[in-house]
């Protein structure tokens, strides 16, 4: 998917996330968490990987955790994604 | 052994420390919903969460059965969320807005798709319908018989009472309702819900209204606060008194059964079949459930 707008998905309430996309030339992610420390790399990969799973290779993806479950952030990062390309969503792809 | 239908929480689906947490509070179903509780600009979000939610498979785990809400099919919103929480493998789609039995067979023919490319067990995702209008109530026998699939039907006040031009008071503006979508499910052989008490800080309302439809025969009740929950279990659960009752009913059947009496009884009353299946019940639901605390 390509990232054309700018978008945000979630909440800065505790166990969510807020994430916002902008379109940017390369795929570059900030993460601040509140738990970085204990599970920064974890956070990480599950970002990386819904990434991935969704063939998104460029934009601009800052994330500032608070404390969500995996399932919160893949969510999450999946809403915003699909907010910023504009694409229909492909239920097979996301689930 | 029958599932236990006394509690159904209501959860918004695009508040993701609920969704994640909630199980601790150990309903017999939760249903996440997707439709009221959530605004129509975050319906994307929510339908994602409660989806990734369902993935992780906790609530199957704790033994509490998962409901989703969805929006209704003539709406935007209403397909996607079916195949979001079908393919998460949701127990049950519960159907707003039901006014007939062709609402259900619209929804059953987009699940029976789902299951089919997803290879799962044709059937297998259960259906609850909530009727919230009067044709729904009217309809109320068709819309339990419409499907296999059905569990259970769900009286839902708020929508029904602005169609019936009335408000929500003590309870008799439900009665016809009540008694026909009671009615309803009991022809269907299946469970009925009955409305939520939204003013959760009056206790003593609620167990006054929990009173009433267990007494009509609601098998429980939707709920809004999990504060509800061990009041509802409590007062659905039978007394030390009606268990001992029923197993001297049921001790003195199989003793008469033994001796190969026609009629039997106890304590010079008649103890007929439906008196004993009636006991039967009260052993099972304190074996699932625990006696009532007074």
């Amino acid at each position: 998917m390509k990232i054309t707008q700018t978008a945000l998905a979630g909440t800065l309430e505790s166990s969510d996330l807020l994430v916002k996309i902008e379109p940017s030339e390369q795929l570059e992610i900030v993460i601040n968490s509140d738990v970085n420390k204990q599970f920064g790399k974890q956070i990480r990969h599950v970002v990386e990987s819904t990434l991935a799973s969704l063939n998104v290779n460029n934009g601009l993806i800052i994330i500032d955790d608070k404390g969500a479950l995996d399932c919160v952030i893949t969510a999450r990062i999946q809403s915003a994604v699909l907010r910023a390309s504009k694409d229909k969503a492909q239920w097979s792809e996301l689930l | 052994m029958k599932k236990l239908r006394r509690s159904m929480l209501f959860l918004p689906g695009a508040n993701a420390a609920m969704l994640s947490t909630s199980f601790v509070y150990k309903p017999d179903s939760i249903m996440f919903d997707l439709e009221d509780a959530v605004s129509i600009k975050e319906k994307d979000t929510a339908r994602l969460l409660v989806a990734h939610t369902l993935k992780l498979g906790i609530y199957q785990k704790m033994g509490i059965e998962t409901v989703v809400r969805i929006n209704a099919l003539d709406t935007p919103f209403g397909l996607d969320d079916l195949e979001a929480v079908v393919r998460a493998g949701v127990d049950v789609v519960r159907l707003p807005m039901t006014h007939s039995a062709e609402n259900v067979h619209q929804l059953e023919a987009h699940i029976v798709r789902i299951e089919k490319e997803l290879n799962r067990p044709i059937g297998s995702t259960k259906i609850i319908a909530a009727i919230e209008s009067a044709e729904g109530v009217v309809n109320a026998v068709s819309i339990a018989k419409s499907s296999s699939r059905m569990i259970a039907i769900a009286l839902a006040a708020f929508d029904y009472l602005v169609d019936m031009q009335t408000e929500r008071g003590d309870g008799q503006e439900l009665f016809y309702a009540r008694c026909a979508v009671l009615h309803a499910a009991r022809v269907a052989k299946i469970d009925a819900f009955d409305v939520v008490y939204s003013n959760v800080n009056d206790d003593e309302g609620f167990l006054r209204e929990v009173k009433r439809v267990k007494q009509l025969g609601f098998n429980g009740k939707s709920l809004i606060n999990p504060r509800q929950i061990e009041l509802l279990h409590n007062a659905y659960a039978p007394s030390q008194k009606d268990l001992d009752n029923a197993k001297e009913i049921v001790e003195a059947a199989i003793e008469g059964e033994r001796q190969g009496l026609g009629v039997v009884s106890l304590n010079g009353k008649m103890i007929d079949a439906p008196i004993i299946t009636r006991a039967q019940m009260v052993i099972e639901l304190a074996n699932m459930s625990g006696v009532r605390q007074e």
